[in-house]
């Protein structure tokens, strides 16, 4: 197991690598000139160029994405040229935010999900079966931002249970924090609880056929142990894969919804950063998000060696 | 019929709809096992012996249908609750599958697998089921039985994975096991170990057994009675010794040619039985052997001929031409 974890650990080191890469020159592929950008229209020639010898603009490509990766590696990601903000002092701010509505999500989503592709998968073929199969398929087709504006509708405009927009964080006012997140984090987990159950029923269905199954039915074991104890863990891992990728996701803020809800989380900083090209902040907020998305797998991979003993002892 | 018997399996028919027609896999069959009794049920893949078996189990397919009677001791399978069923079964009717690469859970340590079993019959607390479970790892011949319960499927080899297998069934003490192909899916030296062990237990637990095989051999020295199965039918049935001694049905005669022979000249062709079985979702309105029979004539293609007894009334086949007995062409 710990050979396993050192291995996998280092197959980080060129995916994170090669994720700054990217990052980096996608922000300075962009056209136009930050410095122009930063001094506007009324800068002078000699102004401009100060600046861009003061920020290293000059420097060829590879020199400023290794001053950069330097940087990075000593923790100092840069600061936004607009607010004079670091980037960890914003993302720091954003993230709590994010990572919140990402769990609350995620819990809803599984909570929903789970347990209706076990009824699904137990009888499936079945009229329950084939209704939820298709409202599933009905509700990936809902965008996020209709399914919002739905739900803010009814909770919030006409039924007046809960706050349409904003944020309280959650150490002032636990209570008032959790009543602001119910709604941007259901308006997520509709959006995801499809493809959770799509995919556990279809490989809980391909368990039941399995001879280990049918032996556990021999053995006169009940229902529920047989679909608890022996499919539920062997077919877990899709959705192992499916959560875990939304989970990566979400960590780089989900844009649409924090917008709708006015939610200040990753989303909106990165919204924000495009918009005034604030690239410095744009740069460390993708490549901190790409590392989390990385970190993210790792995990999965991980929980795949936990769920089957198989792939802990290299044997598959 | 059904007399002092543990197991009487009535006039059951077992079809299965599939996209190419309705398939008969079992059709019109009647057994009987005694309590503490060996059945051999042989036929080539295909038969519809593994369907016979899990019918017998209620493990049949969603969509299959099941006409008949399977009396077990005493109450008729086909009418009892699923709940009723569910204690019935690993307690009192236990089975080992063919392939232990695939039977047991790979996710599930060997110890949970077994113990679960013995929790859901018996009332055991964890340390009595653990030491239950490795005194049954122990009666199969697995060796180090405390430090398995631990252990995952995948880290055993083929043989000790099916005397895990043969453990779990034993668990309960049954008072029939199924043994649906038991070694099929074993290496040939693993092969006669196992069936040696299972014939072992049987006799030590009085328990009744079916041994269901492709391999005339496997039943042959370990079964009380063999029924020879043919597209869905019993088409001979007899006490085991009476069997080998002679045989009537042409088929059984072919099965048992079809086994390589130590005694057999270096390089002899291995005689096959020609042909293949019928389409089972065509039924045959004459014998279903005669196709590939090389004693039919017309009336085999024209009438199904019905199981019927030969002198002994225990003896039984369902063929219009049966084969003279070794005794009758020697005299």
């Amino acid at each position: 197991m710990a050979f396993f974890v050192a291995r996998r650990l280092l197959y980080l080191v060129p995916v994170l690598i090669a994720v700054s890469l990217l990052t980096f020159s996608i922000a300075s592929l962009l056209p136009g000139d930050l410095a122009y950008t930063i001094l506007g229209d009324q800068a002078t020639p000699e102004n401009v160029a100060a600046l861009r010898a003061d920020m290293g603009l000059d420097q060829p490509i590879w020199w400023r994405y290794l001053s950069w990766l330097g940087g990075v590696l000593q923790g100092d990601f840069g600061r936004s040229f607009r607010t004079g903000q670091t980037v960890l002092q914003a993302v720091g701010e954003r993230l709590p935010v994010s990572i919140e509505l990402m769990l609350l999500a995620q819990l809803g989503a599984l909570g929903i999900g789970v347990p209706l592709a076990i009824i699904c998968a137990a009888r499936s073929g079945g009229p329950f079966d084939r209704f939820m199969t298709g409202t599933a398929f009905g509700m990936l087709s809902v965008p996020t931002f209709l399914s919002a504006i739905l739900l803010i509708y009814f909770f919030a405009v006409e039924l007046r249970w809960l706050p349409a927009t904003g944020y309280v964080p959650f150490g002032e006012d636990p209570a008032a924090n959790l009543r602001f997140m119910v709604l941007p984090a259901l308006t997520l987990a509709l959006a995801e609880w499809p493809s959770i159950m799509r995919v556990l029923r279809s490989d809980m269905i391909a368990t039941l056929q399995e001879d280990y199954i049918s032996l556990a039915k021999a053995k006169g074991l009940k229902a529920s142990r047989i679909l608890f104890v022996h499919a539920l863990k062997p077919s877990s891992l899709t959705l192992v894969t499916i959560t875990g990728i939304n989970i990566g996701r979400l960590i780089g803020g989900a844009v649409i919804v924090e917008t709708v809800f006015a939610l200040p989380g990753i989303g909106r900083l990165l919204i924000g950063a495009i918009l005034t090209r604030d690239l410095i902040i744009l740069q460390g907020v993708v490549l901190l998000v790409g590392a989390g998305f990385v970190i993210m797998n790792f995990i999965v991979d991980l929980l795949y060696a936990v769920l089957d003993p198989r792939i802990r002892h290299g044997h598959a | 019929m059904t007399g002092n018997s543990l197991l009487s399996v009535e006039d059951v028919t077992v079809n299965l709809p599939t996209p190419r027609g309705n398939l008969r896999a079992v059709d019109h069959v009647d057994l009987t096992v005694g309590a503490g009794r060996t059945l051999g049920v042989v036929g080539e893949s295909g038969c519809g012996k593994t369907m016979l078996s899990r019918a017998i189990l209620q493990l049949l397919p969603k969509k299959a249908k099941l006409s008949g009677r399977v009396m077990f001791d005493g109450q008729d399978l086909l009418k009892l609750s699923p709940e009723k069923l569910r204690q019935l079964r690993g307690r009192s009717l236990a089975v080992v599958f063919q392939d232990p690469m695939t039977s047991l859970n790979p996710v599930l340590t060997i110890g949970t697998q077994l113990i679960e079993t013995l929790q859901e019959h018996l009332e055991l607390d964890d340390a009595a089921a653990t030491r239950r479970s490795v005194e049954l790892l122990a009666a199969v011949g697995i060796p180090a039985p405390e430090q398995r319960l631990a252990q995952y499927p995948h880290q055993l080899s083929g043989g000790m994975r099916q005397r895990v297998a043969i453990a779990i069934a034993l668990s309960c003490e049954p008072k029939l096991l199924i043994a649906d192909e038991p070694t099929t899916a074993l290496d040939v030296t693993i092969q006669a170990q196992i069936l040696d062990l299972l014939a072992r237990e049987q006799r030590r637990r009085h328990m009744a057994m079916i041994i269901i095989t492709h391999d005339l051999g496997v039943v042959a020295g370990r079964t009380d009675e063999v029924a020879v199965m043919y597209a869905g039918r019993v088409v001979e049935r007899a006490p085991t010794p009476d069997l080998f001694k002679k045989m009537r049905m042409p088929y059984t005669e072919a099965l048992l040619a079809a086994l390589p022979r130590l005694d057999a000249a270096p390089h002899t062709p291995l005689p096959a039985i020609s042909g293949r079985p019928p389409d089972p979702t065509r039924p045959l309105r004459g014998c279903s052997f005669s196709p590939r029979c090389r004693y039919a004539l017309a009336r085999c293609q024209a009438e199904k001929p019905a199981l019927e007894a030969a002198e002994t009334s225990a003896h039984t086949f369902a063929c219009f031409h049966p084969i003279e007995t070794r005794a009758d062409a020697n005299a």
